[in-house]
């Protein structure tokens, strides 16, 4: 595409930039619009929009919120996944001369983003969403610190998410892997809008991961239950507080980062090109220093949740709840000494690299040190083999192999051989699917029945482990074997024919995953269709934590009343002391739902979109509406109201937990 | 089930006849050796840890599963104990230190810049590479030729690669010989490598760098003293004369190119890849360097940002097409900013400004 002219209306948006001529993309837009059709159809159908507003646009309750992220991970998902299954296909038919159906141009985008969804649209999402709705109940709060930020911050993340998809079907998404390295991200060997939209959507999505850690972070200092001291707080809570530390320490390097490169590719700066003494060094150390705790802000809430299921399901508690937490904060505090490990091989020297090696393989300890406590809290337990420990035990196998790989790559001459390998792709997939997703799926089984008063289906839901665990290994460990034979990540084509078995089965793999994601979504709705057979109460696994002692779902307050906490699993303890919730009632102060987040997050995504495409007027528009907004909304004090006493008592009458 | 099993055994069998070259379990170098036996050592140690662990992970809910017979080992206050505290603290930190203290050891060996003379394998021989979009060029300064997606190498002699880039980042890797290191623009990265054996072995760049990437690959022929002096001397007598022009084409970007020969190269032409100017009409990167350091240019170097610029020169769209970015004017720019009225610094510094011009 030549350079084009900048209209100082449409920017340089043209009708050439709509790929109409492109037949996957006219297939997925044809598919998009036919399924987000019949769903308005549907809603308006079914006179669902006024509650759709009422109840989850606008309102500022965590569980909603929560819901909502989870939501957002799972549609974000099938687009990653969509995605991966194409690389797939593509890898398993281009062997030995063959072009495959891909062409690079679009191959190179479906990498790229694959990557930035599945990282921050899907992983994210879903831990958000879980630390979202566990969290406060956990802690026996009514909500988190900032009701209204959490809504705002829920809606920057969907305009980043939903800028990402609009790149599908108006002009080009990035062609630079999912972590965007200079110089080839610069506005040299970039051009086109398809950084751009890489930029602005992390940019836009970033907003609300900062402000949702500072939320998190202040409710679980702020907001809990009377009583509840730091060392009695569940062991989610506290990898939930350790994430959100990591967020707010480390998101603000990815903005900057991402500042920086917008200056050059907008402004003609020089932070990260090859001249005017530019250093795109600087960015790959930089991009790290977010980049690696990064992957611990994943993995490290997934802890948590494997703790809580761990225990719940032996009927014991945790196996040392102090080294747990000492173990989690020695992680959060090591990973960010360990960036240099992802670039051994740009030519450190032998001491830094030894010395980013050992302190990579040091978190190993920690890491192991937890799963021996989740082993042996099932030691001497009464082990119930229900849908969340399937999850656990997939996740403690995958984990602990991928884990292991992940010292090797820690190893500066063994990474010198296997960096940018296939190696590495099945490494992080290893503890992504391994850890986070199965880890997300443990808790999707495991809070559902809170989330919505009914159990999941079981059938499906085994399904769907089987599927994603076989598909799993199907899909990665002949990477691993590529990996081994020298196979370079990120190529749509390779010379010998003799990869590609390797290739088919992986692929076979993807095939058996995407099983396992059609088996979840049919469990869903197979339970949504039976939930009257699945109803169950408060308290359907007999569980050690607060989040269990109120209603399933717990009502809009959480808690009839504040509890006074006198010491860990004190769920357990008011069970053995046959507590019963008292009968009279108060009012209940509550935040009031407000529409303002979703305007700004609106005008936001308005902006990041006219910014990409150059459209001045509009970005400048839509920026001073942005900030308009936001300072209106300080005028408003209609922020709070009481649910009376007697609305209370109705409610905990027709739902009392028994 | 049966019928299954049958398809299984012939796809294993068509694995083993495949050929499939694990070049990094099986490498043909002494440097690939020794990352392969650290890959091996490490592997080993940290099984002794992982063994145990998977089948725990197995065998523990299945022992303990609420529905077994005999439920008298139900301990539910069981949730401390200081001998596995201190075993599962212990084991992992005694062999994260032995895997340290291999790293250490192993890192400091296996340094791609440390030359291979204690092999005391023969006389090493230079190669700088240099990588273009989306090819690789190779020269020889000992012998004064080059070559275009090929490397020959000598057996048994090590190989010290200087490493640069023209454009984007790039890695050297041929698996069967050893790691990779970057080639990164601006900047002279090292490499040392030997084979120990005769052969051809790919090698490929394996960090993304656009549009060609996927075809960016050569093949690496390890050959006897003897023959690697017929290929040079094949090269003096079939290749072309690389000189600046000559390099200068050959850097657009291109894809699949076709191997090729340079029978002479031009005296420090690696010399200004690495410092981005053998385009005569751009600054090198180390007078810039002397520049910057005894103040710059100033505002009145604006004008002759042109003679600095490299990126911009080299700008391509998504399918790797060279094309021209609408250049910023430094002439017009300058103008308008000497004759703004808000120019920050106020009319003096403006005066001055336009003293220092003329």
């Amino acid at each position: 595409m030549s350079i084009e002219t900048i209209s100082p209306l449409f920017g340089r948006l043209s009708l050439d930039w709509i790929p109409y001529q492109e037949p996957i993309l006219v297939g997925t837009f044809a598919a998009v619009a036919v399924g987000g059709f019949a769903v308005l159809v549907l809603m308006t159908y079914y006179g669902l929009w006024g509650s759709f507003w009422r109840d989850w646009v606008t309102s500022v309750d965590h569980k909603k919120i929560g819901i909502m992220y989870m939501v957002l991970g799972f549609i974000m998902m099938v687009r990653g996944f969509a995605d991966a299954l194409m690389m797939r296909a593509q890898q398993a038919l281009a062997a030995g001369g063959a072009e495959g159906y891909l062409p690079q141009h679009h191959f190179d985008q479906v990498f790229t983003a694959h990557g930035v969804i599945m990282i921050f649209f899907v992983a994210m999402a879903f831990v958000t969403g879980i630390m979202n709705f566990v969290m406060p109940t956990q802690i026996g709060a009514r909500d988190v610190a900032f009701p209204f930020l959490n809504n705002f911050s829920f809606w920057m993340t969907v305009a980043g998410a939903l800028l990402v998809n609009i790149s599908l079907f108006v002009g080009e998404f990035a062609r630079v892997g999912w972590l965007a390295f200079p110089p080839l991200s610069g506005a040299s060997f970039s051009t086109g809008p398809g950084m751009d939209y890489y930029l602005w959507s992390l940019q836009i999505a970033g907003v609300g991961t900062t402000l949702s850690g500072i939320n998190l972070i202040a409710t679980i200092v702020k907001m809990r239950a009377p009583g509840m001291k730091m060392m009695d707080m569940p062991v989610f809570t506290w990898t939930a507080l350790a994430t959100n530390v990591l967020i707010v320490a480390a998101f603000p390097v990815l903005t900057a980062t991402l500042a920086l490169l917008t200056l050059d590719r907008y402004f003609g700066m020089h932070f990260f090109t090859n001249d005017f003494g530019g250093n795109p060094m600087m960015y790959i150390n930089l991009i790290w220093i977010w980049g690696h705790p990064e992957v611990y802000i994943l993995i490290i809430p997934i802890f948590g949740v494997i703790s809580e299921v761990v225990a719940t399901f032996s009927g014991k508690p945790l196996f040392g709840y102090k080294t747990m937490v000492w173990a989690t904060a020695c992680i959060m505090v090591l990973s960010f000494i360990v960036w240099l490990h992802h670039f051994f091989t740009m030519g450190s020297g032998a001491n830094v690299n030894t010395f980013f090696g050992i302190t990579t393989m040091i978190i190993a300890v920690p890491t192991g040190v937890k799963i021996f406590n989740w082993l042996f809290t099932m030691y001497k337990g009464r082990v119930r083999l229900e849908l969340p420990m399937y999850w656990t035990i997939g996740f403690l196998v995958t984990f602990t192999i991928g884990g292991m790989t992940g010292v090797l790559l820690a190893v500066p001459p063994v990474d010198f051989q296997l960096h940018n390998t296939l190696f590495l792709v099945a490494h992080f997939h290893n503890v992504i699917i391994g850890g986070v997703v199965f880890g997300v799926y443990a808790a999707v089984t495991y809070w559902w029945p809170k989330a919505f008063g009914f159990k999941l289906n079981d059938t499906w839901g085994k399904r769907s482990f089987w599927f994603w665990f076989v598909g799993f290994y199907f899909a990665f460990m002949p990477l691993y074997a590529l990996g081994l034979m020298g196979v370079t990540r990120r190529i749509n084509q390779y010379p010998d024919p003799a990869w590609q078995p390797y290739f088919i089965i992986a692929a076979f793999g993807a095939v058996l995953i995407l099983l396992g994601i059609l088996s979840t979504f049919i469990g869903f709705y197979v339970s949504v269709r039976d939930r009257k057979a699945l109803a169950c109460g408060g308290d359907p696994w007999n569980a050690r934590t607060l989040e269990w002692a109120t209603q399933s779902p717990p009502a809009p307050y959480n808690f009839p009343h504040d509890i006074q906490v006198r010491g860990r699993d004190e769920f357990w303890r008011m069970k053995q002391d046959g507590f019963v919730w008292s009968t009279a009632y108060q009012p209940i102060h509550m935040p009031k739902g407000t529409a303002t987040g979703v305007y700004i997050a609106g005008f936001a995504l308005v902006f990041g979109f006219a910014m990409v495409w150059y459209i001045w007027w509009l970005a400048t528009l839509s920026f001073v509406a942005m900030v308009a907004i936001g300072i209106g909304h300080t005028f408003n004090y209609n922020r709070d109201y009481y649910i009376p006493a007697q609305d209370v008592a109705a409610t905990e009458a027709k739902g009392a937990v028994t | 089930m049966f019928k299954y099993i049958k398809y299984l055994l012939a796809l294993a069998g068509a694995f083993a006849l495949s050929g499939c070259q694990y070049h990094i379990l099986s490498p043909q170098g002494w440097v690939g050796i020794q990352e392969r036996n650290l890959l091996v050592i490490a592997t080993l140690l940290m099984l002794i840890i992982i063994i145990p662990v998977l089948i725990m992970a197995v065998y523990f809910p299945l022992k303990y599963r609420a529905d077994r017979s005999d439920l008298s080992d139900y301990d539910p206050t069981f949730e401390h104990s200081n001998k596995i505290e201190v075993a599962v603290w212990g084991i992992p930190i005694l062999i994260t230190a032995a895997l340290g203290w291999y790293t250490y050891v192993y890192t400091h060996r296996l340094d791609p810049y440390r030359p291979l003379d204690h092999l005391q394998a023969g006389i090493p021989i230079e190669v700088d590479a240099v990588s273009l979009d989306w090819k690789w060029l190779f020269i020889y300064p000992e012998f004064g030729v080059a070559s275009v997606n090929e490397l020959a190498v000598p057996v048994g002699r090590p190989v010290n690669f200087r490493l640069t880039s023209s454009t984007v980042m790039n890695t050297l890797s041929i698996p069967a010989l050893g790691g990779m290191v970057y080639s990164m623009a601006g900047m002279e990265t090292q490499l040392h490598l030997v084979a120990d054996a005769p052969g051809v072995f790919p090698g490929r760049s394996a960090h993304y760098s656009g549009p060609g990437f996927s075809h960016m690959t050569f093949d690496t022929l390890s050959m006897s003293d003897a023959d690697f002096n017929s290929w040079i001397a094949n090269a003096k007598s079939d290749g072309t004369d690389l000189g600046r022009e000559t390099y200068l084409t050959l850097e657009k970007p291109s894809i699949a190119d076709p191997v090729r020969y340079f029978a002479t190269v031009e005296d420090g032409l690696f010399d200004h890849v690495v410092e981005m100017c053998v385009d005569g009409g751009t600054v090198c990167a180390g007078q810039i360097m002397t520049q910057d350091k005894t103040g710059g240019g100033g505002i009145a170097g604006v004008p002759n940002a042109a003679a600095y610029s490299y990126d911009s020169k080299r700008a391509i769209d998504g399918f790797g097409a060279l094309i021209d970015l609408p250049t910023l004017n430094p002439e017009a720019f300058y103008e308008a900013f000497l004759n703004s009225p808000d120019y920050i610094c106020g009319p003096s510094a403006r005066k001055e400004a336009v003293s220092h011009v003329n």
